[in-house]
């Protein structure tokens, strides 16, 4: 659908280098592809009509450059007019000037309430806060329970109330008392799922907001939801205003266009989308990554953030020193398979990039995770000795390595294999680094600059209007 | 108390279910066709748009259109009332075009499989299938095949108080294959007429979790030889164009029989669904209209237009 809108483009305006000028008529062709696009992405049919109004009279009477090709003019265009409506910047949490600070989360059955809950939560208690939960869903039957077990899988405190206490503002109630006296600064409240049109629970939770006075309201949606977001989130934000939106299931293939039209409809920013079913798939919203996902560019962003974040840049560094040493070991494999492993799994990178030019095969590459825990039993069942010195690990190690790790000595033969061919890689690819180092007379240069550098030269490559290719 | 109100008032119930569907659609309609005599561009783009608007899709909505187009040409429609008959007769159409019994087992138990992505209503359409299976006089089993999500289980076991059924289950976190098989021959051993299995909600993009609905139901078919009978796509009303693409990857990995259109009571209209009928042939079995336990109706393609229309 979408991911072919570039290349549909591409079709349409091949003719146009010769033209001079964009005008309606050598327009209409690629203008309707890309109104066709908008709408399977879900965005709203008003919303895709001011944004075809507006990518109109821009694109009208433009040069055609000869930099770029009609196609990328266009598209940088329609992105231009998306990232008007999603806003430039990435939009903060609120804190209360005096704690606890009261996240409402609200929204329709099966959004992703509970689950978002729990994931805030998380990312929270990782960024120094110390969140509690209450759920004062008392009507979908074992919803209390649902983050009762996130809660205890996270090791995060939940207010679970007196034994049969079922009445939501008592609940939240004595969910902010308990707060307050435990000392936790923010307090999250997953309210139950209900249709807009619901009168009596829409009025439960404009009482919910009175008495608690929640910092903020946050409506999670579903990024698979189609033209009926705007009509539930506006009812919502009437109702009671919301300050923010969390997206849900963004690791799905949905386009996520409900996202500029529910921008568009409250005029509040995205702050969150879920990326997963683990609780630690959940990032800040980026308005240009959405941008990109929904024109079909992938998120490159993303995806470098992610290793920036979680390779260890000392480890990096060590690691470096150990390949120039010619010390790097079965243990220092493990370590960096481990740290790999950290990165989430390979399905979710993989869908991080674009589905487009040289990326594309990579889409259907099947990783087995398994693979990974598979390895690293292997090197847990060696000796110290053997981790140190592969060269010892002969026949009959082999078979005991095979048996302690429950694998085959097939695999580990193929495990020293891939081991060998590493550190050949490896210590070719360091070498001309270190030599690159020492030309800019930089001398040595630190793993964790080189990974800036190659996510900057990487960004900078795919920078709009798209990568190679387009 | 189930049966009554199941009974007779079926076409009420339905209109009543969906008066929000008709509200919205065939308002729009109208609101589009008063007081233009003509059939005009400008009509017609807005009547694409309200097409559009009811998730039916870019491309069915531009079909129909077409046909409006071309039956104005040859002057065969003029007026707001035959342009009414041309939408009405084409999504019939398309609708019937997919239509197609459930299939019931010979030999006992019958094994329906209700698969879907997150947060679609899965187990709650469970809850509701089983009372409407039981006030027909079907003895049901439940099983909790969904081991992934926190207090799935439980959530199963409340409806199967509710409806006084058996649960079979294992612990969160097992594997769904053996709570199947364990199920499959409890169903066996009990002579129940129907087994529904739950199963964990995920994204079709999910190729590993694709790959264990196969699992399951090769699973299925070692103790039950022509199981699942029916694999029910729970889908959520609200769904927009990646309905398609859903339906398409869940058909592909377990052979999905029929659709489950929930949370219909809302706004949303369901649009999606003309286009999975039209282009994978695969029939709504039933609609979702409600939280109570007997908010689930049959689909009939006939009488789910004629409630738009009537």
């Amino acid at each position: 659908m979408f991911d072919n809108l570039s290349e549909k483009l591409q079709r349409v305006f091949k003719n146009l280098r010769g033209e001079g000028k964009l005008t309606a008529e050598n327009m209409e062709a690629g203008l309707r592809e890309i109104r066709v696009a908008l709408l399977e992405a879900d965005v709203h049919f008003k919303v895709v009509k001011q944004l075809m109004e507006g990518i109109k009279e821009k694109a009208m009477g433009q040069e055609v450059l000869t930099a770029l090709s009609p196609s990328q003019q266009v598209i940088k265009i329609v992105h231009e007019e998306m990232i008007k409506i999603l806003g430039a910047h990435q939009a903060r949490l609120r804190f209360a000037n005096e704690p606890p600070t009261v996240i409402m989360m609200v929204g329709l059955q099966g959004s992703g309430k509970t689950t978002s809950t729990g994931k805030l939560a998380r990312y929270l208690s990782k960024n120094g806060n110390s969140p509690i939960m209450v759920s004062v869903d008392v009507y979908r039957p074992a919803a209390r329970q649902q983050l009762a077990v996130l809660a205890r899988d996270l090791k995060l405190p939940i207010f679970a109330g007196p034994d049969g206490e079922n009445r939501p503002l008592e609940l939240a109630r004595g969910a902010k008392r308990e707060a307050m006296q435990t000392g936790r600064d923010m307090l999250l409240i997953d309210t139950a799922g209900r249709l807009h049109i619901d009168d009596d629970l829409m009025t439960e939770l404009a009482q919910l907001k009175e008495a608690l006075n929640p910092t903020e309201i946050l409506f999670v949606a579903d990024a698979m939801t189609g033209q009926d977001a705007v009509k539930s989130v506006e009812e919502f934000h009437r109702r009671l205003g919301i300050t923010g939106v969390i997206l849900t299931k963004m690791d799905g293939d949905a386009r996520g266009g409900g996202a500029l039209s529910i921008r568009q409809v409250t005029g509040q920013p995205l702050k969150f989308v879920g990326t997963g079913e683990k609780t630690d798939a959940f990032e800040p919203f980026h308005p240009e990554r959405v941008a990109q996902r929904i024109l079909g560019m992938g998120d490159v962003l993303s995806f470098i953030e992610k290793v920036e974040q979680n390779i260890d840049q000392k480890q990096a560094e060590a690691m470096q020193r150990k390949l120039l040493e010619d010390e790097f070991t079965l243990e220092d494999f493990r370590d960096q398979l481990k740290q790999l492993s950290k990165l989430g799994s390979m399905e979710s990178l993989i869908g991080m990039l674009p589905k487009t030019g040289i990326f594309k095969e990579l889409q259907k590459a099947k990783v087995d995770e398994k693979e990974f825990g598979r390895v690293v039993a292997i090197i847990d069942s060696m000796t110290p000795g053997e981790r140190r010195n592969h060269m010892i690990i002969n026949g009959s190690r082999r078979r005991r390595i095979a048996k302690g790790s429950g694998t085959s000595v097939q695999r580990v033969n193929d495990l020293l294999k891939q081991y060998g061919e590493a550190r050949k890689m490896m210590k070719s690819l360091t070498g001309g680094l270190m030599g690159l180092g020492g030309m800019m007379g930089g001398g040595k240069m630190p793993g964790g600059r080189v990974a800036a550098m190659l996510s900057k030269k990487l960004a900078g490559k795919l920078k709009m209007p798209g990568p190679p290719g387009w | 108390m189930l049966s009554s109100r199941l009974g007779g008032s079926l076409l009420d119930r339905l209109k009543q279910g969906i008066q929000k569907t008709r509200a919205g659609l065939v308002e729009a309609i109208e609101d589009t066709i008063h007081g233009k005599k003509q059939i005009d561009a400008d009509l017609l783009e807005e009547l694409e748009y309200k097409l559009i608007g009811a998730d039916i899709g870019v491309r069915t909505a531009t079909e129909i259109l077409e046909r409006i187009r071309q039956r104005v040409d040859r002057k065969l429609v003029g007026d707001a009332a035959g342009l009414r008959n041309v939408i009405r007769e084409h999504l019939l159409e398309v609708l019937q075009g997919a239509d197609r019994p459930m299939r019931w087992a010979g030999a006992r138990p019958t094994v329906i499989m209700m698969v879907g992505v997150n947060g679609v209503g899965k187990t709650t359409t469970i809850g509701k299938l089983t009372a409407l299976y039981k006030s027909e006089g079907k003895q049901v089993l439940m099983c909790a095949a969904d081991t992934f999500r926190a207090a799935a289980i439980e959530q199963l076991e409340v409806w199967g108080q509710r409806t006084g059924t058996e649960v079979i289950r294992q612990q969160q976190g097992s594997d769904p294959s053996a709570v199947l098989f364990d199920a499959l021959q409890a169903a066996r051993a009990r002579n129940v007429n129907v087994i529904i299995v739950d199963t964990a909600g995920r994204l079709h993009t999910k190729e590993n979790l694709m790959t264990e609905l196969e699992k399951m139901t090769r699973t299925a078919r070692r103790v039950v030889e022509d199981a699942p009978h029916e694999v029910l796509l729970v889908m959520d009303g609200t769904t927009g164009q990646n309905g398609l693409e859903q339906a398409r990857k869940f058909t592909e990995s377990s052979g999905v029989t029929g659709i489950v259109l929930t949370k219909l009571d809302g706004t949303a209209k369901g649009g999606v669904i003309v286009a999975i009928s039209r282009e994978l042939g695969v029939p709504v079995r039933y609609v979702g209209v409600g939280e109570q336990v007997d908010d689930l109706l049959p689909f009939d393609p006939e009488k789910f237009i004629e409630s738009l229309f009537a």
